[in-house]
């Protein structure tokens, strides 16, 4: 059930389908953990999700929207003096900063807001930590004629302002919410009580491959097609596979999308990067799968950052995009079958490959991006100059100017210190 | 011996009139302060009560009951204290539940969960969170320490939906009146009485004996009253909650709350006259 056929698909339909199960189960993992109010709507969701894949005309046009609105197939572009710096590891940056919006979002929105709109839904709304996919929702809801509001946690608009100004400007209608820890846990919350009571004509646009089913199985289809063109890419540039797949995980859509269609490929590595903020063994960090044990939040059973008695601790990051207590349900599965290993990045190490890129390749990555690269700059010297590392560059960093100035000392208020 | 739902909305059937459930979390305005509104609403009038499980993410609550809630967890509510305050509130004789999201039981463990709750004199739980596609182990555990389990159907559900949920419930079903979180609301939604007259057909379809009662957004004795009309519970909480955070001190606020538990209680008595 591949969507993106026409680079060839990586694994056969069927095996690709092989998780979740029809309860969207990946193993233990995902399932729904939902009000009933909002049962109907998800059972609906998943049979015009599957009726759409199967749907030529769905297809088509989604396909022609990647091809001429996004910008895709997105570049694979070869970073050989940040690889220099990586044990001297060819270190292959697949270029998702380069799509319309600024980072991979836009693969999941277009899908899921063609489906709104063939589902009749006349307005959309959204959660955002970073405002990525808040801006890819304004984006495509202003492309297709449908009304927005996007859920973002006051901490948030206010480390993103400019995001809520580019989302207000698309015509999206922002909500800052001040409940909770104010961030994107809370935004999530917020977006479900909308939901719940607009959900005759509005369609809840995840934006991480995490909630009840069948948001999981269909995020991580509308992004699978990052890995499936970075594997043709990598196996024209090279010769061969990718030794490693590495991505950054907060949620977890941008790494489900660069993983799957490596999954069969046993030889390859696929690495998630954490955000390990101050240091796991501070607490004060978000590496979910790293530092949490299993529970159920936001309808999906998954590894998540709770105390002894089942509340949710508050995660922290200076990332907003990967600011969760939360991941999706597939990548505990990964982390538990042991297809996948998950590490911790810290702020300091993510910032550090920030200002390693952009000054060795003269790209400005997402802080969230950013928290792969210091996983390539591990993974190189661990493997060496032999090795061929496959990253996915989920976003560009404009967004993140402010905190970088901040963090880096750069602006010119700066200059009499 | 624990009060039962049953036996509860049996008394009510039988004195003609719906049963009266009042929901408070447990630590709000504190763990003593809501066993001292429980009491008092079971004094001026309530059948059952719910006690509310604070937890830091309450998706189907509207703004009285996250502040209710955030309050009692920044002033340090524990499981325990709602085990504490379950057995408070049981020890008056009015059957008692807590309502909780999955999570804190899940972590809790399912099992020791239904133990304790059942050694505090506590008659089950309301899941606003959990049907029952996910409700495997907590139906064992219920059948396990003879708990109620008292899940939703919702304006949206479908009959096949309310079939299988109704088969499953035990005490009563919560039938949520209108598609929306928790919160006073000004009106009764109009789709409300056919939820329930669906679910009620249901019920009897299948020969079962279930209560239906209703709840979302009853706030004060005239609504009562119209639903009263046509379910057999009327559920109230975030209206009790209202009064706790509007009054001047603690005293107040009890005094607030029997107050409201009072014109309830007349409120589901006036409903079938």
């Amino acid at each position: 059930m591949t969507i993106h056929s026409e680079r060839g698909s990586a694994v056969p339909a069927d095996d690709a389908a092989a998780v979740p199960d029809a309860a969207g189960r990946f193993g233990i993992f995902g399932g729904r953990f939902a009000p009933e109010a909002l049962m109907a709507a998800l059972d609906e969701l998943t049979t015009e999700f599957q009726a759409a894949l199967r749907d030529p005309v769905f297809t088509a046009e989604l396909n022609e929207l990647l091809a001429t609105y996004a910008g895709r197939p997105s570049l694979v572009t070869e970073a050989r003096r940040f690889g220099a710096e990586a044990g001297g590891a060819r270190v292959l940056l697949k270029r998702e900063d380069l799509n319309h919006t600024g980072s991979h979002k836009i693969n999941n929105v277009l899908g899921q807001a063609l489906l709104a709109r063939r589902m009749g839904k006349t307005r959309l709304i959204a959660e955002t930590g970073a405002g990525q996919h808040g801006v890819a929702t304004a984006t495509a809801a202003a492309l297709l004629g449908l009304r927005c509001t996007v859920f973002m946690g006051e901490v948030d608009t206010e480390r993103q302002a400019l995001n809520v100004a580019r989302m207000r400007m698309l015509g999206a209608e922002v909500v800052p919410v001040k409940t909770g820890s104010r961030t994107l846990k809370d935004a999530v919350n917020e977006a479900f009580r909308d939901w719940v009571a607009t959900v005759e004509d509005t369609h809840y646009c995840v934006g991480s491959t995490m909630g009840p089913h069948p948001f999981p199985l269909m995020v991580r289809e509308f992004h699978r097609v990052i890995g499936v063109e970075a594997r043709a890419q990598v196996l024209e540039l090279t010769g061969r596979l990718p030794d490693a797949v590495l991505a950054c995980v907060g949620g977890g859509s941008n790494s489900i999308g660069a993983f799957h269609a490596f999954i069969p490929d046993e030889s390859v590595r696929l690495i998630g990067f954490e955000a390990a903020g101050d240091g796991v063994e501070t607490g004060r960090h978000a590496a979910t799968v790293t530092g949490g044990s299993v529970g159920v939040i936001h309808g999906m059973r998954t590894y998540l950052l709770q105390d002894e008695e089942g509340q949710t601790i508050e995660s922290h990051s200076i990332s907003a995009g990967l600011d969760y207590p939360g991941v999706g349900p597939e990548h505990s599965w990964l982390h538990d079958t042991g297809r996948a290993e998950y590490r911790p990045i810290t702020d300091a190490q993510a910032m550090e490959a920030f200002a390693l890129l952009c000054r060795t390749e003269g790209i400005i990555p997402a802080i969230e991006s950013a928290h792969a690269l210091a996983g390539a700059l591990q993974v190189g010297r661990e493997l060496g100059p032999d090795a061929v590392l496959l990253v996915c560059l989920s976003g560009r960093g404009d967004k993140d100017m402010h905190t970088a100035a901040a963090y880096f000392g750069l602006m010119p208020e700066d200059d009499a210190r | 011996m624990t009060a039962t739902v049953k036996a509860a909305y049996d008394r009510a059937r039988d004195e003609g009139r719906a049963a009266l459930v009042g929901y408070l979390p447990a630590g709000f305005p504190s763990v003593d302060g809501a066993i001292d509104a429980a009491k008092a609403m079971v004094d001026a009038g309530c059948d059952v009560i719910e006690v509310g499980l604070p937890y830091s993410d309450p998706l189907m609550d509207g703004p009285t009951i996250q502040d209710a809630v955030h309050r009692a967890l920044t002033g340090g509510a524990r499981v325990a204290d709602v085990f504490r305050t379950v057995e408070a509130v049981a020890a008056t004789g009015a059957a008692t539940l807590v309502m909780t999201y999955w999570n804190p039981v899940d972590r809790y463990g399912v099992d020791a969960f239904a133990r304790d709750l059942a050694s505090a004199g506590g008659a089950g739980l309301i899941t606003p969170d959990l049907t029952p596609e996910e409700a495997g182990p907590w139906l064992a555990a219920s059948d396990a320490h003879g708990l109620d389990r008292v899940f939703l159907v919702a304006l949206s559900s479908t009959d096949e939906r309310i079939d299988a949920i109704t088969q499953v419930s035990r005490g009563f079903v919560y039938a949520a009146s209108l598609m929306g979180v928790t919160g006073a609301r000004s009106a009764v939604d109009t789709g409300a009485p056919r939820l329930v007259e669906r679910t009620r057909a249901i019920i009897d379809k299948n020969g079962r004996d279930l209560p239906v009662g209703l709840g979302l957004g009853v706030s004060d004795g005239a609504q009562a009253a119209e639903v009263a009309g046509f379910a057999d519970g009327v559920i109230v909480g975030s209206a009790f909650i209202r009064r706790l955070l509007d009054a001047p001190d603690a005293r107040a606020g009890v005094e607030g709350v029997r107050a409201l538990a009072a014109e309830l209680a007349a409120g589901v008595r006036a409903g079938r006259a």
